[in-house]
Formats: structure tokens, C-alpha cells, sequence
């Protein structure tokens, strides 16, 4: 766990890849509850019966639970996501390492041919570009997402600290639409990750 | 009756076009028209699900050349702007000039500008449907600076010609602002004099909010009914969007004209985060406003005439459209969690804090017509019924879907992926929205023409089924291949996702056949003479909403 310099820890990094597993069974569970819900109030509407009038209290307890559900899901992704406590107080955390990638003309220009990690780096990329608004997104072997930021043009604040716990060789992407050639940007086998216990999950070739 | 002759002359020849008041004729042009752009979206929509297949086949030497990259860029940037402006607005709009002054007991304000209101918009669309499909003009509708004004990629003109079309739309929305709060506050000629402010007040919400502190017995009476409440408030978004939008619109000319002229003007002139900030603002007040505030109305309008009952906690409801909207102009900076320059404090008070409220104030709406529903137990399952609880269930989908996404921590891993556009856009809008409309269209025809009855019943039932499942289905497997990784907005040729795609395409399919299935049931239900008699003029006076004879 690493500490920031305004004091607030840094939680040890999870793959992406968990969180968005949880996310899944989250909302899949959620989707199966409201169909049944939504069949049972369907099917019991048309049944013979008088219904009671639903109670104020009713009511007033569903709006708290609604305010209590949309509140405490920003405070259990800030305690639980490890990448949002140093996403807002990126400006307090000291990068091991900093890539400065500048994109134009729907194309990306790295320092090296490959960006080099070494495990439990936090790692600062530092992406400007000169003409259209971009998107800098790292993909696994698989193609699934490590993570993504905007490319606002003409900015120099476009900067993202990550840090790194399994090795991987992973590819850059734009993930901003900036016009048909937009599709073309990727970077194959940009980034690579060495000095881990663990591998990346589609994440070595 | 015979298939031709119901082809020609509608079921049981109960449909007559020359009994029709031309504030029907108008509604249902507003309806046909709409619909029409709906199966444009739809088609374009299909087009592109079959490319997101397999986009290879389809590009380079000895392909099928169905289309090509450019082209399919131009499809995905009209395919949202046909929905939203070609589509939606006309049937929400068409509806709601019929049904405020249905409502208020009163004839609409202006039937002309009611009418200009159509045909502008039902022509824009056409401009820059028809500028993107030849000149393939595609900044998609987030334009972000300076993609727009990106002359390398697209010709002046063809952009020029695009955002003209834009502007014409944009016409025709502020002369439905105007003709809503005009028929609203307004006297008309021969009616006891009624006081504007005190109406225009009941229906922005003031009084429903100053009834919540007073007891029962001493809370001011409601002016103008819940619906129409929604209504103005929904309108209320719909003239600050429409501002943004020309205004935005003319920035983006400028660039045009000069470089049109042999100047070419500066992009760094303006700041591309600050023009984000701006144009989101603006942009969700429809997605993240008018929308959802017309739709929590529809919901009411439905609930109480299906049931013949007052919407479940009158006074409650008032107040969250009045909070939605207010809700609406600061939720902007969800779509602003990935840029890293934009302030923290709006990242999270904004993006996150605010954006919950519309779980809060959609969640409530949801309650509300349930309860008012359940009250009235038991019900028929009609077709209005069925739709409208196709609807809350598409909302029910959808918004809690968008709420994970305008999280900082989830949105590093979900923004501008297929979960966007899949569980979000598609469930809320295909689902949600549509099938709301639905329900206000199957309600509304008997009621526009005079009691023609439907064809079948059985194409309905399939229109439902097919609808619900394919709007769901579609937006589901998006879903699964964005948490994959998928990006939205651009192609993959390795085959990555083809598993996923194979099964949105033919959720696409069901989308599609419900639609047809929707149309030939109306066409049968009217006839081809009673559809081309919509168009034609009707000797009835303006100003009279239903037959009165």
C-alpha cells in the first residue's frame, strides 16, 4: 500500500479485469430480480382482487433506499477500486516512471519502440496531441481493457498514473473516435511488463 | 372482407379520413412520419449490426462492398440523429401538441406553427440524413472540437449542408417551445380570461413544491394536470438544448464559411476541454433531461387513463420533474470522468453525486406508476398496458446501468465501450422510450381516427414480444463485449467479438421484425386510402381537438 503525500493510502492495485467481474454479477443479479418483479406485478395486475392502497411509508422508505444506493456506490468504488483513490489525488503520488506519448495525424509516437515496466512500478503516461481529441486506452493480449483516459487536444494535462502487478505485453489503442482513420491507432506489443509473481490474463504472448 | 380490399380501405372499413378534425390529421401525420424515421434509425441500425459481424466481408479488394469505412461512419453519425430529432421528437412533439391542449381543454395556440414545426424538422433530418449518405460527413453527434472544423477529413460544404439540416431542426423544436407554453398561459377567443403567470407557475412546478410543506386541506389547487406539468418542464430542456445547438451550430459554420472562402480560421481558438464541457451541457439535457422527463409524464398520462384514476402521490411527482430538471442542467461531467484535466470537484459532485439523483428521480416515477397501477386491480392487459410496462422495465434496465458507468472508478474500464451504448443507450431508448410511445400510439389511434379498429391483434402480441426481447436481447450482448473490452464507435477485423455481434445482429433482426409487424398491423388497420388521406386537407376548423359532430 502506498502513501500519498496528503497522507490518504493507495490501496495494493487489483486487476481490472476483478472489478469488472463484480460489476457483472452485480448487475446481472439485479437484471434477473427486476424481470421477476416486473412478470410477477404483470402477471398479478390482471388477477381478480381488490389491492390496498400502498402505504406512505412504503413509498418514503423506497425513495431513502434509492438515495442510500446511489450515494454509497461512489463511497464502496472509492474504498474498493484501488486505481480511483490515486486517480483523484494523482497530483500527491510520485510516479516511478513517466512516458511522454504524443499523438497526431492518428498516430501515436512513443519514446521507445517498447514501453519497458518493471513490476509494482506506478507508472505516470503523459499523453499530448496536437490536432484531435484521442483516447489512450492499454488492452491485454485478449482484448480486454486494462484502462483508458481522453486525449483532449492542445492539453498537457491528459495524465494517468497505473501501477503495474503482472506481467503482460499489452497493446495501445485510441479509444476516442476522431474521424474514420480514428480506427486504425493501435500500437501492437507497446507496452511490456516484467518482474511479476503473476501473469496477465491474456496478457503474455 | 378480403386482404385487398383491407389493404385498400383499413379493417372493416371503419376508418374514414374525412371525419377527422385537422388537429388529428396533423397528429397523425406527426406520427407516420416519425415512424418512418424510426425505420430509417432502425434499417441504418441493422446495417450496421451486419458490418460489426464480420467488417472484413465487407471492405477491401474482392469484398461484398455493401459499404465501406467512410460510409459506415456516416451511417453512425446519422443513425443517433435520425433517432433522436427524425423519430422521437416527432412523435413526442406530434403527441404533445395534441395532448396539451387535450388536456387543458382548450385548442392549440398556433395549428400553423404546429405544422412548420413538422415540416422543418421532417426536413432537417432529411438534409443531413441525405448529406451524410452521399458526402459521408461523419464527427458523430458528440463533435468534438476540432473533429467538426477537421477539414483533411471532411469537406466544408458537406459540413456546412450537415449542420444547416441541424439548424433547420433546431427551428422547428424552438416553434414547439414556443406553441407548449403559449397554449399553456394563453386565452383563447370566446374563454373566460385565465391567468398566465399563475398557470405557467403550476406547470414549471413552483406550486407543487409549496403544496409539500402544507397540509392537505390548505395546498393550492393544481392548474394545469400532471402531465402537462411534465410536459413543460420536459419543454423547458428542450428550448436550453435547442439554444446550445445553434449556437454550437453557427461556432462550427463560421469555420465553415471562411475555409468555404480560402481562409482557414485557427482551431486552437477555441479550448477543446471547455467546448467538451459546453456541448455536454447542452447534450444532456435531452439524454439526461427532456427525455427522462417526458417519458415520467408519459408514464403518468398512461397510468391514470388506463386506469380512470390520479396519478399515486400527485404532489410528490410535481416536485421530482421539478428536481429532474433541475438535476438535469448538472449532471453534465458524467460524460467527463475519463478527461483528466476536468476538476475533480466536478468529476465528482457533478459526474457521480448529481448524476445518482436521476436513479433517485426516475426510481420515484417508476414507484408512482406502478403504484397508481396496482390501485386499479385488476386490470386488462391491453396493448397500451403491456407497452408501458415494457417501458418501466426498459428505464428499470437502463438507468441503473448508467449509473455504474458515471462512476470515476468503473468509468476507467467502461467509458466508450460497447456497455455504453448496449445496456445504457440502446435498453433506455429502444425499451425504454419506444415502447413508452408505444403504449401512447396503440392508446392514441383508436382516439385519432375516430374508432378504426385494429387489424390484429396477434401481430400486437408479436410486435411486443418480438420488440421487448430484441431491444433487451441487443442491448445484453453489447453489454457482454464491451466488459470484453470492446470499444464503441470503431471496427474490429479479427473476428475479437464476432460471438457477441452474431447475437446483437439478430436481436437487430427481431427489433426489425417487430417493426414491420407494427406497421403492415397499422397499414391494415387504416387502409392505404385512409393513410394517404392523412395527408390530405381537412374542411374541419383548426381549432377543433376531436370531432364535435
Amino acid at each position: 500500500m502506498r502513501t500519498l503525500q496528503k497522507g490518504a493510502l493507495v490501496p495494493q492495485m487489483v486487476d481490472s479485469t476483478t472489478v469488472l467481474w463484480g460489476q457483472t454479477i452485480v448487475y446481472t443479479a439485479y437484471v434477473l430480480a427486476i424481470l421477476i418483479v416486473m412478470g410477477v406485478f404483470a402477471y398479478n395486475i390482471t388477477r381478480d382482487g381488490k389491492s390496498p392502497t400502498v402505504k406512505d411509508k412504503l413509498f418514503y422508505t423506497f425513495a431513502a433506499f434509492l438515495v442510500i444506493l446511489g450515494m454509497s456506490l461512489h463511497v464502496v468504488t472509492y474504498n474498493t477500486i484501488p486505481w480511483v483513490p490515486s486517480d483523484v489525488h494523482a497530483s500527491g503520488i510520485e510516479a516511478d516512471k513517466e512516458f511522454h506519448i504524443t499523438v497526431a495525424d492518428h498516430e501515436f509516437s512513443l519514446p521507445t519502440e517498447r514501453l519497458m515496466i518493471d513490476c509494482d512500478d506506478m507508472v505516470r503516461f503523459n499523453v499530448t496531441s496536437s490536432d484531435l481529441t484521442y483516447g489512450f486506452g492499454l488492452f491485454r493480449q485478449d482484448n480486454s481493457m486494462m484502462f483508458q483516459m481522453q486525449v483532449v487536444p492542445q492539453r498537457a494535462d491528459n495524465k494517468l498514473l497505473w501501477e503495474f502487478t503482472e506481467n503482460g505485453v499489452y497493446n495501445i489503442r485510441s479509444t476516442e473516435y476522431s474521424g474514420p482513420l480514428g480506427y486504425q491507432m493501435i500500437v501492437e506489443d507497446a507496452v511490456e511488463v516484467t518482474g511479476c509473481d503473476v501473469d496477465a490474463a491474456g496478457g503474455t504472448q | 372482407m378480403t386482404l385487398k380490399a383491407t389493404l385498400l380501405d383499413g379493417n372493416e372499413g371503419a376508418f374514414d379520413h374525412k371525419t377527422m378534425t385537422p388537429m388529428q390529421k396533423l397528429t397523425l401525420r406527426f406520427v407516420l412520419v416519425g415512424v418512418v424515421y424510426y425505420a430509417f434509425a432502425a434499417i441504418e441500425g441493422m446495417v450496421m449490426r451486419i458490418f460489426q459481424v464480420d467488417p472484413g466481408r465487407f471492405v477491401g479488394e474482392g469484398s461484398l462492398s455493401l459499404t465501406d469505412i467512410d460510409q459506415y461512419f456516416g451511417i453512425l453519425t446519422a443513425h443517433p440523429l435520425v433517432g433522436i430529432f427524425g423519430s422521437t421528437y416527432l412523435l413526442v412533439f406530434g403527441a404533445f401538441l395534441f395532448l396539451v391542449p387535450y388536456l387543458m381543454k382548450k385548442p392549440l395556440w398556433s395549428f400553423k406553427a404546429a405544422n412548420w414545426t413538422l415540416w422543418t424538422i421532417a426536413g432537417g433530418t432529411f438534409v443531413f440524413w441525405v448529406d451524410g449518405f452521399v458526402s459521408h460527413y461523419a464527427p458523430l453527434y458528440t463533435l468534438y472540437w476540432p473533429l467538426p472544423a477537421d477539414f483533411d477529413q471532411f469537406h466544408p460544404l458537406s459540413g456546412a449542408i450537415f449542420i444547416a439540416g441541424i439548424a433547420l431542426v433546431m427551428v422547428g423544436t424552438a416553434l414547439f417551445v414556443v406553441n407548449i407554453f403559449k397554449t399553456i398561459t394563453y386565452t383563447p377567443e370566446g374563454f373566460e380570461k385565465v391567468d398566465g403567470k399563475a398557470y405557467l407557475k403550476s406547470a414549471l412546478g413552483l406550486t407543487g413544491f409549496r403544496n409539500l410543506r402544507r397540509r392537505r386541506k390548505e395546498q393550492e389547487e393544481h392548474l394545469v394536470p400532471l402531465p402537462v406539468a411534465a410536459v413543460a418542464r420536459g419543454t423547458v430542456d428542450t428550448a436550453l438544448n435547442a439554444a446550445i445547438i445553434l449556437f454550437t451550430g453557427v461556432l462550427i459554420l463560421v469555420f465553415m464559411v471562411a475555409e468555404l472562402f480560402g481562409t482557414t480560421l485557427k482551431t486552437t481558438a477555441v479550448d477543446s476541454l471547455l467546448y467538451k464541457n459546453w456541448f455536454w451541457w447542452g447534450l444532456d439535457l435531452i439524454a439526461d433531461g427532456l427525455v427522462l422527463i417526458f417519458v415520467a409524464g408519459t408514464w403518468y398520462l398512461m397510468a391514470s387513463l388506463i386506469t380512470g384514476r390520479k396519478v399515486y402521490m400527485q404532489n410528490i411527482a410535481r416536485a421530482a420533474l421539478l428536481v429532474e430538471l433541475v438535476v438535469s442542467w448538472t449532471v453534465w461531467s458524467h460524460h467527463l470522468l475519463s478527461d483528466q484535466g476536468q476538476p475533480a470537484f466536478l468529476k465528482i459532485v457533478s459526474g457521480e453525486l448529481v448524476t445518482a439523483f436521476e436513479l433517485i428521480t426516475q426510481g420515484l416515477a417508476f414507484f408512482i406508476t406502478l403504484a397508481t397501477l396496482w390501485a386499479a386491480r385488476p386490470l386488462k392487459m391491453t396493448n397500451e398496458l403491456k407497452f408501458l410496462l415494457g417501458g418501466l422495465l426498459g428505464f428499470a434496465l437502463a438507468v441503473p446501468a448508467g449509473i455504474l458507468q458515471a462512476d470515476i472508478g468503473l468509468n476507467r474500464v467502461l467509458h466508450n465501450t460497447q456497455w455504453v451504448v448496449g445496456p445504457h443507450v440502446h435498453v433506455a431508448i429502444l425499451v425504454g422510450l419506444t415502447m413508452t410511445l408505444y403504449s401512447a400510439i396503440y392508446y392514441l389511434l383508436p382516439v385519432l381516427t375516430n374508432g378504426a379498429k385494429l387489424y390484429s391483434q396477434k401481430l400486437a402480441n408479436f410486435h411486443f414480444w418480438a420488440h421487448l426481447v430484441g431491444g433487451i436481447g441487443m442491448g445484453a450482448f453489447m453489454g457482454m463485449a464491451g466488459l470484453q473490452g470492446m470499444l464503441r464507435r470503431t471496427l474490429y477485423f479479427e473476428g475479437e467479438y464476432t460471438v457477441y455481434m452474431v447475437f446483437a445482429a439478430l436481436s437487430g433482426a427481431l427489433l426489425i421484425a417487430a417493426l414491420l409487424a407494427f406497421l403492415y398491423n397499422v397499414v391494415m388497420t387504416v387502409g392505404l386510402k385512409g393513410a394517404i388521406g392523412i395527408f390530405q386537407h381537412s374542411d374541419r376548423d383548426v381549432k377543433e381537438l376531436l370531432p364535435t359532430e
